[in-house]
């Protein structure tokens, strides 16, 4: 069993639900991020999702766009993103990490390297915004042969053979999209959520994690009621943006917020 | 490079999935799946259907000017001392440029699906004019992507725009240029999906897209056999276009694939020359990648992060290319070449004093090729250049080059 199939099987014993924070690998340093990993670990989160940042990030808002960028300035890259999740490794053996990103860094690497690297680094799921089924064919083979789960996005305009499709490649859980929109975006209409949550359960018994639009307590909350697992992101960021001169302070408030999601999810 | 082509097979390019070979497909979010399966059972339906094409013809000839005259530049041919060489005029059309080929085509499309918003990304402002343009015609809400560095350096396609009605977005973010407009309008569409239809102006992005701008264009092609046919009875020896995203090389080229004795040559911008690194040519000095929903050679680093690209011409200053030319290149059926900056400004200023025509700097880079091609061929043979647009907008970019202030 992977270890996002544990980690799903452990929450669902216990009926808790998986928070999953979102950060951009090396932003705005590589040490931040590993620090920023353990801390979030201890501040509640049950899975990280790690970005990896691509110069042309297309699904991406303005917030994890500028993170994308700031990463890039320190000269971060898809090998150097692998080396900081064997960093993280080293103390951590249970959080399972999932890489998001883009395809073509993934490109330049190789499909087949790309697969043998992620393994090496314990890496637990991959999740390419831009590989839809249709194209993922190699690349789904390569990763479940090495027991990485590839993740894959549905939206509220997936219609019902999409879904069974997506059901038949996916595995790990699948990242329901809450809006029509790029990350970061807009307001998420919980009802709305909550009726496409039930038409995609019809189809798969795989998790379903929630993203686009989280942005407090309150929202994670709501989610979680629907969900398996709730995933922020942007709003994490926003703290990294706001006080790039103080990382502590950052970190801190990164803390505060998953803490605060954490006990509203639970409680 | 044709030799190793086999033309024993008609050309069928792409599959029912929109692949060339390795190249094209669809790769984009999960959201836009849904939209552009509907636009591609719309270009399929519509593709078919008498009263839509109908309706195109008839804008073709009555609001763009077609059929774009193929000109014979017999005082230039007699100068470069080879082969005769023919302009394809798309200089001519309505807005200057072969664009609103393929803006009409898809504006209609957009009609007939029921959206009432356009978006669309721009360049050198050459598209961005030209879907302002039909969407002004059609009485749509048009949204144009263009990156700020674009907007600052080509201001005056910018006032058209407004002129016409769009709304002009400056994008601020990645290199502010082509590339960075074709992100924000994916980003637009994503958000917007159900009101709103994307007019993407090259033989770029996810499928249906590289096909469908390809069917657009190809009115370049066939009436340049048909003219031709019709004046030398015969077919030409040689077609050259300039390539940057290369839907007017495309639009030449695609009617002539089968044509065994029609050899064609698509030319990229070199901009100070492959050796600095600084040029927008993917596929004579880049590899294959994924950017933009499909799968072609890209300008980019060895992390896979696309690169800066370079050109005096905005219009081909684009780190990507058309699936279909990667897949034309890999098979040998057309032979990509590149020109720089230097060279493109020699081919604009040898047309200008030759022939009384100023071409667009993209288009200069055709002709500059065409000066190193034409002297190796026969004065009995025939090289069709296509002419892709006219270079009232590069008057500015051109002046400052030479040192001039207006």
């Amino acid at each position: 069993m992977s270890r996002l199939a544990e980690k799903f099987a452990e929450l669902s014993k216990t009926g808790r639900k998986a928070l999953i924070p979102f950060i951009s690998a090396g932003d705005p340093n590589p040490d931040f991020t590993v620090s920023m990993l353990h801390a979030m670990v201890r501040a509640g989160a049950d899975i990280i999702e790690l970005g990896v940042p691509f110069s042309d990030p297309m699904a991406d808002g303005p917030v994890i766009q500028r993170a994308s960028e700031r990463a890039l300035d320190q000269h971060m890259s898809l090998r150097k993103v692998l080396q900081l999740v064997i960093r993280f490794r080293t103390q951590d053996q249970d959080t399972p990490i999932v890489l998001m990103g883009y395809l073509n860094p993934i490109e330049a690497m190789g499909y087949e390297a790309f697969a043998n690297a992620a393994q090496r680094a314990e890496v637990d799921g991959v999740l390419t915004v831009d590989m839809p089924p249709e194209e993922a064919a190699e690349y789904v083979a390569l990763l479940k042969a090495r027991s990485i789960d590839p993740i894959f996005l549905l939206a509220p305009n997936s219609e019902e053979q999409r879904i069974e499709h997506v059901n038949t490649v996916a595995s790990g859980y699948l990242y329901y999209v809450s809006i029509k929109g790029v990350t970061g975006a807009g307001h998420l209409d919980t009802s709305n959520v909550e009726s496409k949550l039930q038409q995609i359960r019809s189809h798969t018994g795989l998790p379903l994690a929630v993203g686009f639009g989280v942005k407090d307590a309150e929202t994670a909350k709501a989610i979680s009621q629907i969900g398996d697992g709730v995933v922020v992101g942007s709003a994490l960021i926003d703290r990294i943006e706001a006080n790039l001169d103080d990382l502590d302070r950052a970190k801190n408030e990164i803390v505060a917020m998953l803490q605060d999601m954490r006990s509203a999810i639970d409680n | 490079m044709t030799d190793k082509y086999d033309f024993s097979k008609p050309y069928d390019m792409p599959d029912a999935r929109g692949h060339f070979g390795p190249y094209g497909g669809v790769y984009v979010a999960e959201t836009l799946m849904l939209p552009i399966r509907e636009l591609n059972a719309a270009y399929q339906r519509y593709l078919q259907d008498d009263e839509f094409l109908d309706e195109l013809d008839a804008d073709l000839q009555h609001y763009v000017g077609r059929p774009s005259p193929l000109y014979h530049a017999q005082r230039w041919s007699r100068e470069l001392g080879g082969a005769q060489i023919w302009l394809k005029r798309e200089d001519l059309n309505h807005t200057g440029a072969h664009k609103i080929n393929n803006t009409i085509g898809q504006a209609l499309l957009a009609k007939r699906m029921g959206k009432t918003r356009i978006i669309a990304e721009t360049g050198a402002g050459q598209h961005g004019v030209a879907t302002a343009t039909v969407a002004a015609r059609l009485g749509l809400e048009c949204v144009v992507y263009m990156g700020a560095v674009d907007v600052e350096r080509q201001a005056l396609n910018v006032y058209r725009m407004r002129l016409l009605g769009a709304e002009v977005v400056a994008v601020e973010s990645g290199s502010k240029t082509l590339k960075d407009a074709l992100n924000e309008a994916l980003r637009d569409w994503v958000t917007n999906v159900d009101d709103t239809f994307y007019i993407i102006g090259t033989v770029a992005g996810p499928h249906p897209y590289p096909a469908m701008v390809r069917d657009f264009q190809s009115i370049i092609g066939r009436e340049t056999k048909q003219q031709l046919q019709d004046r030398r009875g015969c077919l030409p020896d040689a077609l050259v276009a300039c390539v940057g995203g290369g839907s007017n090389a495309i639009g030449l080229f695609y009617p002539f694939i089968d044509d065994e004795g029609v050899t064609m040559y698509g030319v990229e911008a070199a901009g100070d020359g492959l050796q600095t690194g600084r040029h927008s040519a993917p596929l004579c000095a880049g590899r294959p990648g994924v950017l933009h929903g499909n799968r072609t050679y890209l300008m980019e680093d060895d992390d896979g992060e696309i690169i800066e690209t370079h050109s005096i011409s905005a219009g081909l200053d684009y780190p990507g290319v058309g699936p279909e030319h990667a897949w034309l290149k890999d098979i040998g059926r057309v032979d990509y070449v590149s020109i720089t900056d230097d060279q493109a400004l020699q081919g604009f200023h040898a047309l200008t004093r030759m022939e009384g025509i100023i071409p667009a700097l993209e288009s200069s880079h055709a002709l500059a090729y065409t000066m190193q091609l034409a002297p190796t061929m026969d004065k009995d043979q025939i090289l069709v250049v296509n002419l892709s647009g006219r270079g009232d907008k590069d008057m500015h970019t051109i002046a400052q080059r030479e040192g001039l202030k207006f």
